[in-house]
């Protein structure tokens, strides 16, 4: 993997904002023309960047949400606090410009290149963006690497991307597990992922499986332990936590 | 020249008085966030050493408790993640790498640290030398916790905090820079929020 890294000049570009999906209740994709992009693989991030009139500016950073042939797009969760997320979630317009640099990172991405290994993403949350990329660039590229997304929501309206993962076939597998409500009749997963429940989810290890696990940092804490428990070695496990605003 | 981010007032600007202490880009956090590539290492303090090697040879290694004898420093330092978080006043207890290299005959010009877990990074010995850098193994008065990178870390508070490597297990002396996990993923080779040296071509 070393050497794949991006070597091209990070440099801001002016992004104009294209059409924005509503996920959920505080979810949003938000789709960016960004001129000069170069093309990015499944699994990484950018960075945006806020200016206030007085030149005040804040940065964060997002997971892409596109897969490498299609428009970039980010999916961003409204924190209750945050500072940049309400405003990219309730003020911005199509047609607003921001800056935006990327891509970034190298590590959490899909070497698809590798068909051998059975992948197993676990997503917790919004966890479940970088996977969206992963899943459609699997599908784009009709790869049939077998596929399993365990994601953790709190409700089944909290689910992100659900009618997406829902229709997905072709080798992939997606199972819930609801943390904090269940609708009637719910006959996914209950509770947080534990150690019994990614013993039935995890592929078996003599298939040299590959993991990704993305969400808050004690979800990903946790479930990495427990494959690591599991006999996962910890360079099959690779991790992307969020937190802060 | 940035456009301006029509309605955007920022709102976490004013959580601190000390906003030159901000570097460019970051926000000043009270939460502390967890970065890492894989799974946090657990490795019993029975077995686990700090060593400063070169080349093949091991010149010194301490076991936790001759680590813990030497002398312990407090200190009060602001680290930023290149995520773009800052926190300040992290109050950390830790051994100078001053201590640790004065007990080695050596003249390297860079460090690769090592870690369990397969982590490594790159830092000029200029800058882990003279009171910049520690091996930390308390933070706030408590054992420094595994997944902030327990039990010790690298603490070299003016760089970025990913050099601050975590569940490090010692030094490798180099006469040539050789880069890291994240410098060979595209981040920056040295790391300087001052000048937001986030990636490799900042």
């Amino acid at each position: 993997m070393a050497g794949t890294a991006v070597r091209e000049r990070l440099t801001w570009r002016v992004a104009t904002v294209g059409a924005m999906i509503d996920e959920t209740a505080t979810v949003r994709t938000i789709e960016l023309d960004i001129p000069d992009w170069m093309s990015h693989r499944a699994g990484q991030h950018l960075d945006i960047r806020l200016t206030a009139e007085d030149g005040y500016v804040a940065e964060r950073s997002y997971s892409i949400a596109s897969t490498p042939d299609e428009p970039v797009a980010i999916t961003v969760e409204r924190l209750v606090d945050g500072e940049v997320s309400p405003y990219l979630t309730e003020d911005l317009r199509a047609g607003d410009e921001i800056e935006v640099r990327g891509p970034i990172g190298g590590y959490f991405v899909w070497p698809w290149q590798d068909p051998a290994s059975p992948l197993l993403l676990v997503a917790g949350g919004s966890g479940v963006v970088p996977f969206r990329s992963i899943l459609r660039h699997r599908s784009d590229i009709g790869n049939t690497t077998p596929t399993r997304l365990l994601y953790s929501a709190r409700s089944l309206p909290d689910v992100i991307y659900r009618a997406e993962l829902d229709a997905t076939s072709d080798g992939v597998q997606v199972s819930y597990t609801l943390t904090r409500q269940q609708p009637p009749g719910w006959t996914g997963h209950s509770g947080r992922v534990n150690d019994a429940l990614l013993h039935e989810v995890a592929w078996p290890l003599e298939q040299r499986p590959l993991a990704y696990i993305c969400g808050p940092t004690a979800f990903v804490e946790s479930v990495a332990a427990a494959l690591v428990g599991l006999g996962y070695p910890g360079d099959r496990v690779k991790t992307e936590r969020f937190g802060g605003a | 020249m940035s456009p301006i981010s029509r309605g955007f007032h920022g709102r976490h600007r004013d959580t601190t008085a000390d906003t030159d202490r901000v570097p460019p880009g970051q926000y000043v956090t009270t939460d502390f966030p967890v970065l890492s590539a894989g799974p946090t290492p657990h490795t019993p303090l029975d077995n686990w050493s700090f060593s400063i090697k070169q080349g093949r040879d091991t010149l010194k290694s301490w076991s936790w408790p001759e680590l813990q004898a030497l002398p312990v420093e407090d200190v009060t330092v602001d680290i930023s993640c290149v995520t773009h978080w800052t926190k300040l006043d992290t109050r950390w207890q830790g051994v100078s790498i001053d201590t640790l290299l004065s007990q080695v005959e050596q003249d390297a010009r860079y460090v690769l640290a090592f870690c369990d877990g397969g982590y490594t990074t790159n830092l000029p010995i200029a800058d882990v030398t003279s009171g910049q850098a520690w091996v930390a193994f308390g933070y706030d008065g408590q054992p420094l916790p595994a997944e902030h990178g327990g039990p010790a870390r690298l603490l070299v508070p003016h760089l970025y905090f990913w050099k601050s490597a975590k569940w490090v297990r010692g030094l490798e002396l180099l006469a040539a820079d050789e880069p890291g996990f994240w410098e060979r993923y595209g981040y920056h080779n040295y790391g300087d929020p001052w000048r937001e040296q986030r990636y490799a071509s900042d």
